[in-house]
């Protein structure tokens, strides 16, 4: 088990390195001056520019700049944002609450869901239903999710008004406690439930999948044929077995549904992380972009290192196979 | 060839989505003779609805929206089709030489097509779209470098079935060296289940254009579904045609390229049925 854990951390390593050299090295390669959105379009005086250009160490060697970006990494600071003028990683962890706020919800409704609908679904192969989740999946992986966010605030809260089309709060908010909650509640649904559609698509399809495999296995004949009901082996013995595949799925993805969010946060003008990518990439802001980049790789890394533990506690198959390989 | 083609006539939905897909390659070529309008010229007529006159409206500088729609066809099948071949040309290359060489090389090249597909991809192409700049070709180039570990995963295993097979022992007997094997006796046979996951590769590679186009990130003077989309975004209060048709284009193009690569997985890999 030590020995798992240690190998999967060790694995991290080079994806983490892997994005800081991409990063490091495109921000350098790339055409256009940063110093040019500091300083603004008016003519500035050379000795401003310069002045400026020394000020955040954009005159010294491609090298320099390397080892003081790995310097300043190590003690936790990913930068000072030029446009914002604020180091990045204060302005990347107040935006991340926003992301997290509607990506949390959205996978675990998306998870319920999805394994929900599978275990309807599956058992009536070939049905209705069971088209039914195909085709909703079919339509998960295929349609622009910042289109479906869209045609939400055109229905929702155009045509028939009924929930706010963008922000995170109203301008005229109750301010402070249950009112405060409610108002951003209110504001939450459709950027959720936008997010909600796409992810269930993946989880619903793998969970179909697995709770069909299950279902063919011996054990389920064997429970039935002991009398037990068909709701009782679906709830005892197929969801447990079922649910492995599906955290992997989710754990994977995780990557995939920050994506979902950056999107849906330009559509609804949610103040997150991907509403702060937009921004920086108008500003040539490239420590934020650097710092984007590799937030969203260590959280993906990370809930791929949890989702690796979890399947090793649910499945101890696994445990056992890989204690077998490296004994 | 021909029983590929009966058997994938079988899949309703897959005919349909080849016959969507036909359809708008043919409306690519011919719209200039069907639509009296240049899509990017600009004209009195700004921000109308749909009507007999602009059947899907014009937006703010008064450009027609299906003209600029067909000629979004061109930007989105130009770049599903050339990353699906970039990509499945280094997803071939890299994993049939993973699983034919086998040991420490086949463990080095999957670990390393696995850090691809832990990378939260659409984010990295974003920044390197905005860094680098857009530009179409830049564009596929990203979306083949994130998209191959796909194919090398596919071929890799049919290249690891194939090799066991007599016939390229027979090969080898007639002393043909190893390289040769590969490129001219054991990836040719690998090939068919590349062209499911290529095509679904299309699919994928054409939202992934338009959510960059939809961000901002692609050159502002080419007329492309995810810049109108961009475009819509400003207007939606006010002109809810702008979003909704040229959205509806992805969709249902992605769901073509869906349809038709399920369908051709299908025909190649049935069920139970030995190839």
């Amino acid at each position: 088990m030590t020995r798992f854990i240690l190998s999967r951390l060790f694995w991290a390593v080079p994806i983490i390195i892997l994005i800081l050299a991409v990063n490091f090295l495109l921000v350098h390669l790339a055409p256009g001056d940063p110093v040019q959105a500091l300083v603004g379009d008016f003519p500035a005086p050379q000795s401003y520019i310069d002045q400026v250009r020394h000020e955040f160490g954009l005159d010294q060697s491609i090298w320099v700049q390397l080892w003081r970006y790995f310097e300043n990494l190590a003690s936790g600071n990913l930068g000072y944002s030029f446009a914002n003028r604020q180091p990045v990683l204060d302005l990347l962890l107040v935006r991340t609450g926003a992301t997290l706020i509607l990506m949390i919800p959205a996978l675990t409704a998306a998870s319920v869901l999805g394994v929900f609908l599978a275990l309807l679904a599956a058992p009536r192969s070939g049905s209705v239903f069971d088209s039914g989740i195909t085709a909703l999946s079919l339509f998960g992986y295929s349609v622009p999710i910042f289109w479906l966010g869209q045609l939400f605030i055109i229905l929702f809260s155009i045509h028939l008004g009924w929930l706010p089309a963008q922000g995170m709060i109203s301008l005229r908010s109750a301010g402070t406690g249950w009112g405060y909650a409610r108002d951003l509640i209110w504001h939450m649904v459709l950027p959720v439930f936008s997010i909600t559609i796409f992810f269930i698509a993946i989880v619903a399809r793998v969970a179909r999948a697995s709770v069909v495999g299950v279902l063919s296995e011996d054990f389920i004949t064997t429970a039935l044929a002991k009398g037990m009901s068909r709701r009782t082996v679906l709830w005892r013995h197929v969801l447990p077995n079922a649910m492995i595949p599906v955290v992997t799925v989710i754990g994977y993805n995780f990557g995939y549904s920050l994506t979902g969010a950056i999107l849906v946060e330009t559509v609804f003008a949610w103040p997150g992380l991907g509403n702060l990518f937009i921004t920086s990439v108008g500003n040539r802001d490239y420590p934020v972009l650097q710092g984007i980049l590799l937030f969203s790789a260590i959280m993906v890394v990370i809930a791929n290192l949890a989702t690796d533990f979890i399947y090793v506690i649910l499945d101890p198959r696994v445990r056992r196979s890989y204690g077998a390989q490296n004994a | 060839m021909h029983e590929f083609w009966l058997k994938f006539a079988g899949h309703r939905f897959g005919l349909a989505g080849l016959v969507f897909i036909v359809a708008l390659i043919v409306l690519a070529v011919i719209y200039p003779f069907i639509v009296p309008y240049d899509p990017a010229a600009i004209s009195n007529d700004i921000m109308m609805g749909p009507s007999a006159r602009h059947w899907l409206g014009t937006d703010d500088l008064g450009r027609d929206v299906f003209a600029g729609m067909c000629q979004g066809i061109q930007v989105s099948l130009t770049v599903g089709f050339a990353a699906a071949l970039a990509s499945s040309v280094l997803g071939i290359l890299i994993g049939s030489v993973a699983g034919f060489a086998g040991g420490r090389t086949d463990l080095g090249l999957m670990r390393f097509s696995e850090m691809f597909q832990v990378m939260p991809s659409f984010i990295l192409a974003a920044v390197i779209v905005a860094i680098a700049g857009p530009g179409l070709a830049r564009v596929v180039a990203v979306i083949a470098i994130l998209a191959w570990p796909q194919v090398a995963r596919v071929i890799r295993g049919e290249v690891l079935r194939i090799r066991q097979l007599e016939f390229v022992d027979a090969v080898r007997c007639l002393g043909y060296r190893e390289g040769a094997i590969l490129f001219h006796e054991v990836i040719p046979n690998a090939l068919p289940p590349v062209l499911a996951v290529g095509t679904l590769i299309v699919g994928q590679a054409i939202l992934l254009e338009a959510s960059l186009s939809f961000l901002g990130l692609s050159s502002a003077d080419l007329i492309s579904w995810g810049r109108m989309l961009n475009n819509g975004q400003r207007f939606l209060f006010d002109a809810w045609w702008l979003s909704f048709f040229p959205g509806a284009a992805i969709f249902l193009t992605v769901l073509a390229f869906n349809l038709v690569g399920d369908a051709v997985g299908a025909v190649l890999n049935p069920k139970g049925e030995q190839k």
